[in-house]
């Protein structure tokens, strides 16, 4: 065992741990508005709607994250059309790529956790609300949303974590994110074992950090 | 149980038969991903320069040889780990390596280059034909020089783990933005989609890539050899040591040194570059 190496390798590794925190933050910032807007729409009573929504999510949850990553990264980047198009700015980037590919990915899941948040809502509460004269918009503002929330955390923050380990893809797109910086350390040292422990063991506290706040959270909403 | 134990003894001797088997055999370990040093055909088998030569260095050491894929990145640990007994994986012959592992003679001459994609403004840089790095001198140092204004802010290519990420990151060409991939292939890919404004890697790796894929890569710059770009491409094997393990690779080394040269005698190594390579990269 190379204590040494370990303790070297350590600041480098957490500075790429912005990185890794960065991509987690912004894939699950546009994920969940995806997540949202496919529940809502899942939830439509218009059948074309709802079944669009159902593909997406049977597309992007039955599929691995790599596959997906590696479609949008270098799958898209041989289709000359695209390449002379606009969208190339965006998709230039291997950054962008994999924050695409991530929050498709978790917004897919974020939906389904959503629509089953929303399924369990008594029909009561809205029954009370409508019978109080409260419009619909209000009604899923103030009555149906947080109870979404509330009954949804726990799932969520499961998904949080699950993103979280997935975000070590991105070092398939040369993003040198925390495995990205792990592995480059190994290709010149050829120490797997030590880094990777250092590697794994940030992980390990950064899920803790989630768990933690999850816990917290649902304390504060209440969720039984 | 009757069944279950007629079962499990003949599992137990199988078994044993497997390991007492092996004590003679040894495995050889390559990328399969680096044409035409290695790679798989369409049905997945392992071809390429290495792997026939693989092949022809066991048959004159009269060793019973599996040669195994393993990934670049993890090429060396898995030396170091045991999973097999040699590489032949283009791998050339660094002090960086020689800390972990030890090489055999070198088997063939390795040429670097940088390629672009045609029409690039890399195209038709002033400098000469080749460089040796190990040499220096006025001529090295005016290539560098001219490298260093022609790639500044530049994003550049590489395998992750090879000479070339090492020579792109010792500052020889000044700061340039170093991308790295696991595979070859996918250095490949990324300089056809215009991600990369160069790449770095074996001459043939590109000209090869250019060949299959029809796309328009093209090399530029001079041919890089010496210094960071080590000394030919060698076989790796396991540092010796004191244990039985340590002495069979001791033996292994000494063993692929006298195969390599009995294999260069005979002309085996030129005639298998010029078939995979089309030209005489044998040394």
């Amino acid at each position: 065992m190379d204590i040494d190496l370990m303790i070297t390798s350590f600041p480098k590794l957490l500075n790429a741990t912005a990185t890794t925190l960065k991509l987690l933050s912004l894939s699950l910032f546009f994920g969940l508005f995806i997540g949202l807007l496919f529940a809502i729409l899942r939830l439509s009573k218009n059948v074309f709607l709802s079944y669009f929504a159902y593909f997406y999510s049977y597309i992007f949850r039955g599929t691995p994250l790599l596959v997906q990553i590696f479609i949008i990264y270098f799958g898209l980047g041989q289709i000359e059309y695209i390449r002379s198009s606009v969208l190339w700015v965006v998709l230039k980037e291997p950054y962008w790529c994999a924050i695409i590919a991530f929050a498709l990915n978790t917004g897919a899941y974020t939906s389904e956790i959503l629509r089953s948040a929303f399924q369990t809502i008594k029909p009561g509460f809205i029954e009370a609300g409508k019978s109080l004269g409260v419009p619909s918009k209000i009604i899923f503002y103030k009555i149906k949303l947080p109870i979404a929330i509330k009954q949804s955390l726990p799932a969520y923050g499961n998904e949080i974590i699950l993103m979280l380990k997935g975000t070590s893809l991105a070092s398939t797109v040369t993003l040198m994110d925390l495995t990205g910086v792990a592995k480059y350390i190994i290709a010149t040292t050829f120490k797997p074992i030590e880094v990777f422990i250092v590697a794994g063991s940030i992980y390990l506290f950064m899920t803790f950090i989630i768990h933690n706040l999850i816990k917290f959270l649902e304390k504060r909403f209440g969720y039984e | 149980m009757n069944i279950i134990k007629n079962f499990s003894l003949g599992l137990l001797i199988s078994l044993f038969l497997s390991i007492t088997a092996n004590a003679d055999k040894i495995k050889i370990g390559t990328e399969g991903a680096y044409p035409p040093w290695n790679s798989k055909d369409a049905s997945g088998a392992l071809i390429g320069f290495e792997v026939d030569l693989a092949k022809e260095l066991c048959a004159i050491m009269k060793h019973e040889c599996t040669i195994v894929e393993q990934d670049w990145d993890g090429m060396i640990p898995a030396l170091v780990m045991r999973k097999f007994d040699a590489i032949m994986a283009g791998m050339s012959i660094t002090d960086e390596r020689m800390k972990t592992i030890n090489f055999s003679q070198g088997y063939a001459d390795e040429v670097a280059s940088l390629a672009v994609m045609k029409g690039s403004n890399l195209e038709g840089m002033d400098t000469p034909e080749g460089i040796n790095l190990s040499l220096g001198g006025s001529d090295v140092k005016k290539a560098l020089k001219t490298l260093t204004g022609a790639l500044s802010g530049k994003t550049v290519c590489v395998q992750t783990a090879t000479i070339h990420q090492n020579f792109l990151e010792s500052g020889d060409v000044g700061k340039i933005d170093i991308r790295t991939y696991k595979t070859q292939d996918e250095v490949n890919l990324d300089l056809s989609a215009g991600r990369c404004d160069a790449a770095l890697a074996a001459a043939v790796a590109f000209t090869d890539y250019a060949d299959k894929s029809g796309d328009a890569v093209v090399l530029v710059g001079p041919t890089f050899s010496g210094g960071a770009f080590g000394n030919g491409v060698g076989v790796g094997i396991r540092k010796g040591g004191t244990d039985t393990i340590g002495k069979k690779d001791a033996k292994l080394l000494k063993d692929f040194n006298r195969a390599i040269n009995t294999a260069r005698k005979k002309g085996i190594i030129s005639k298998l570059a010029v078939k995979w390579f089309g030209f005489d990269a044998s040394m």
